[in-house]
């Protein structure tokens, strides 16, 4: 179920505060961010935000196509390195750890 | 024969089912259609006249996204996801579900085919 329209898209408003402040300044300066469940709005757009996945900040540089979609989506939180047990990828990855 | 969107009709069907034959017409998209032009449902696609096919045909041309360019559309869609290096792009990239469906079992339909993986037990022995 998709989100009420009334209520406008979800953006952390601190993290809102702070893209506007930048876009008053005029300079480009990447933003920390844990709010991966915001909403990217149209401001956002050229700016570059680093979206925490739980472990690490993965920077994402927003451009028009992501407008509507939330920052979490940019940053995935499970790497897949393969199936245990596998041969080829035992030979190269299990050898090393 | 009554050629629709590049489509041939089959003949021996009603018009409402033979519709759906379409990329993009579904059973009741089919039923608006042709209440729309004024033909009956029941009536055989080859029993059609040159006039109901060409009002049906003008108006699945006005109101409706069909075949090629619906499918341009979708293919439009997904190559979007991917661009933007998303989840759900991702999750289209390596052909897996992609709404949160679980992938231990099931999700044949986007997985493909199984294959097995071969000399799981071995490493199992060696432990």
């Amino acid at each position: 179920m998709s989100r009420s329209i009334k209520k406008g898209p979800y953006v952390d408003p601190k993290l809102l505060v702070k893209i506007q402040e930048l876009a008053k300044s005029g300079q480009k300066k990447v933003i920390k961010t844990w709010s991966r469940s915001s909403t990217i709005t149209p401001e956002f757009v050229g700016h570059t935000l680093a979206v925490h996945n739980g472990n690490k900040f993965i920077p994402v540089y927003i451009h028009e196509g992501m407008v509507g979609h939330k920052l979490g989506e940019f940053a995935p939180t499970r790497i897949f390195r393969g199936h245990p047990g596998l041969k080829s990828e035992a030979t190269t990855t299990t050898t090393e750890a | 024969m009554a050629r629709i969107a590049g489509i041939d009709l089959p003949k021996n069907k009603r018009s409402e089912i033979g519709l759906t034959y379409i990329y993009g017409l579904s059973r009741s998209s089919a039923q608006k259609i042709l209440s729309a032009a004024g033909v009956d449902w029941n009536k055989r696609i080859g029993e059609l006249s040159d006039d109901e096919v060409a009002k049906i045909r003008s108006i699945i041309t006005s109101d409706y996204k069909v075949e090629g360019a619906l499918r341009a559309e979708t293919q439009m869609n997904i190559k979007r996801l991917m661009d933007i290096n998303c989840y759900r792009g991702l999750r289209h990239r390596k052909g897996l579900p992609v709404r949160g469906q679980r992938t231990r079992t099931n999700a044949r339909s986007r997985k493909g085919k199984r294959k097995t993986v071969a000399g799981k037990k071995k490493a199992i022995a060696k432990k």
